[in-house]
């Protein structure tokens, strides 16, 4: 077998309001990247980075998120805190499709010296990042502390996204941060969970069950939307409805439960909880580069 | 005493909650966040003063201490106050991840710390939250002696960028310096100079080591030097090694466990750079009971006492060859007044 080249192509994509079809190819780019650097890692989360690309494409590349990847500390910029960690290479890959840093970078992941930890490092001074997270249920209070920060110390309109796992909903402090984004009215905190119903050692339901997510959601004052995490007009619809809610300041922060599944579309992969923590190997990477063109 | 007299007695949660509202007249990044117990702690004057700038975050420590980051990350100063052993503790992987890895701005106040918190009992006795947090990569430790210089403290932490830990407490203890002690943190203070044995001491203990210098020396003679070695991190290691030079020999004295605190923090220092005996007066690895401050403290063996016979133990096991480079005089010149206390 020849030994897998692999090239990232030098393409960056802007930001702005979309159709719901053009998401596919974004989309598809950056599962390639996911593919592409989780091979040259030789380890690190391959599930969760797939199933959330969609919404990662339609966050970052379709006119919701604020972002300015010439002045990543722009002062007027929305933030967005990766919670769960261990997803960070979909994260990279966005930020290098959105010209962050440059898409060579991609290659380095979790290697001596880069700046693309294996969970995200604010100490590596990558642009783009807003926390450190991988220890879980972390960042969704660092979410609900820079959005209690905007609305009542800054009164500015920047927003906050957050995306946490579904297996993360058993770490009880989320629960601390849903009571407290409930409680100081955070209409600027989005919340995405990404339900796939998978962790390490199975399904969620299984493991510890966290259901029903929307009641849970509800009792705490969010508004809660359920969509489907593959469906680019659910996913678009969602975000504008929080940022009309937003917009309207409806004093409940709002929380998109997005059904995903775990290594989306990659046939091998799909639904699958063996894939949350480990990358392919090269015939298998193949495979998925074959399925992604 | 030589340098030093009791103004008084004061909590140096007093020291904190002034400082707070100092800090806030003239920042208005300073923000506090609360766990409950603001009445206690006395971050109670800040949220009267401040109502704007204070969030009430209930019983949940760990989202509070995350929330501090988020704020700190949005270019706040948040100070987050509970008792100690919520605040440093059972926040613990809060303040490695989110605090100290994205060195955020945060600064935490530890009320209600050591054994002096009394009659609560061993739960709310905090006694080991400085061994963790000195292990903390960007964390700055400090624990000050007295009501003002816990003023002094919570001002200071504020003059840099980055994650730190005050640690004060509820009962009463003595005030004793004044405006014009020295006071920067990293810096330990000599409150007393001497040349048979050093006494490094943090929080109440460092009255406690003065008290304990008087009667070495109008007991037997001894020159004892005192250290006020407030910030636990960055450690002072030229003092400390200093110290050992010219005494030859130390007594570490804290109201926290043996381990892993300051007397951990002078061990390590000299080591590495200059052994000598050194004696730990402390938390004697167990944990504590109900009672009132003074009745625990005696019991558990942190007063000057200990300190006093700590400091004839350590003197004695000083090197009994003399050793022309040391200017601290040798066993054998204090040596019968040593032994006849053993």
């Amino acid at each position: 077998m020849v030994k897998m080249k692999v090239i990232f192509e030098q393409k960056v994509y802007k930001n702005f309001r979309r159709k719901p079809e053009e998401f596919s190819e974004i989309a598809k780019e950056l599962r390639r990247d996911v593919i592409k650097s989780l091979y040259l890692a030789k380890s690190g989360h391959s599930g969760g980075s797939l199933g959330t690309a969609d919404i990662f494409a339609v966050l970052f590349f379709g006119g919701i998120m604020r972002y300015n990847p010439e002045a990543p500390r722009w002062n007027g910029r929305d933030r967005f805190v990766l919670s769960a960690g261990h997803i960070c290479p979909i994260l990279y890959a966005t930020l290098a499709r959105a010209g962050f840093f440059p898409v060579e970078e991609l290659a380095t992941l979790r290697k001596l010296g880069s700046r693309l930890q294996g969970h995200p490092a604010l100490d590596t001074e990558l642009p783009g990042i807003e926390t450190a997270a991988g220890s879980l249920g972390q960042g969704i209070s660092i979410a609900v502390g820079m959005a209690l920060n905007d609305k009542y110390l800054d009164k500015n309109d920047r927003r906050v996204f957050a995306l946490t796992g579904d297996g993360e909903l058993q770490e009880g402090s989320t629960w601390e941060a849903a009571m407290c984004a409930g409680n100081y009215k955070l209409d600027n905190l989005c919340w995405i969970v990404d339900n796939n119903d998978c962790q390490i050692d199975g399904r969620v339901r299984n493991v510890m069950s966290i259901y029903p997510l929307d009641k849970k959601f509800e009792a705490f004052n969010f508004e809660t939307i359920s969509i489907d995490g593959h469906n680019y007009s659910q996913i678009i619809s969602a975000f504008d409805k929080f940022i009309e809610n937003h917009n309207k300041k409806i004093g409940k922060p709002t929380v998109i439960i997005a059904q995903t599944k775990m290594g989306y579309p990659i046939s091998f992969m799909t639904d699958n909880y063996e894939w949350h923590g480990i990358p392919p190997n090269e015939e298998q990477a193949k495979l998925a580069l074959l399925e992604l063109q | 005493m030589k340098n030093f007299k009791l103004l008084g007695k004061k909590a140096t949660r007093f020291g904190f909650a002034e400082a707070l509202v100092e800090l806030g007249e003239k920042n208005p990044n300073i923000v506090v966040l609360g766990a409950d117990v603001t009445g206690s702690v006395l971050t109670s004057f800040f949220k009267e003063r401040f109502p704007e700038r204070f969030f009430s975050i209930g019983i949940a420590e760990q989202n509070a201490t995350t929330i501090a980051v988020g704020l700190a990350l949005s270019g706040k100063i948040p100070f987050f106050a509970t008792y100690s052993a919520f605040s440093a503790f059972r926040n613990a992987d809060q303040l490695r991840i989110s605090v100290c890895y994205n060195n955020a701005n945060v600064k935490i106040g530890g009320g209600h710390s050591g054994i002096t918190v009394g009659p609560d009992g061993a739960t709310h006795q905090s006694l080991e939250e400085l061994s963790f947090l000195r292990t903390l990569p960007n964390m700055t430790v400090v624990v000050p002696c007295d009501y003002i210089e816990t003023k002094k403290a919570t001002i200071a932490v504020t003059e840099f960028t980055g994650p730190a830990f005050v640690r004060f407490g509820r009962a009463p203890t003595p005030h004793f310096t004044t405006e014009e002690t020295p006071f920067k943190i990293g810096r330990a203070e000599i409150f007393r100079d001497g040349r048979d044995i050093a006494i490094i001491a943090c929080g109440l203990m460092v009255w406690e080591a003065l008290v304990a210098a008087d009667e070495l020396y109008k007991r037997k003679g001894i020159s004892a030097m005192v250290i006020n070695n407030h910030t636990l991190k960055p450690i002072d290691v030229k003092t400390i090694v200093d110290a050992a030079k010219s005494c030859g020999a130390i007594v570490t004295a804290e109201e926290h466990q043996v381990h892993g605190g300051l007397g951990g923090a002078v061990a390590e220092v000299l080591a590495k750079n200059y052994p000598v005996p050194i004696e730990f007066v402390g938390m004697p690895d167990t944990f504590g009971i109900s009672g009132e401050p003074d009745e625990l403290l005696a019991k558990f063996g942190m007063t000057w006492k200990e300190i006093y016979s700590s400091a004839l133990k350590a003197i004695h096991r000083k090197d009994k060859n003399i050793n022309t480079n040391h200017v601290y005089r040798s066993v054998k010149e204090i040596e019968p007044i040593a032994k006849e206390l053993l």
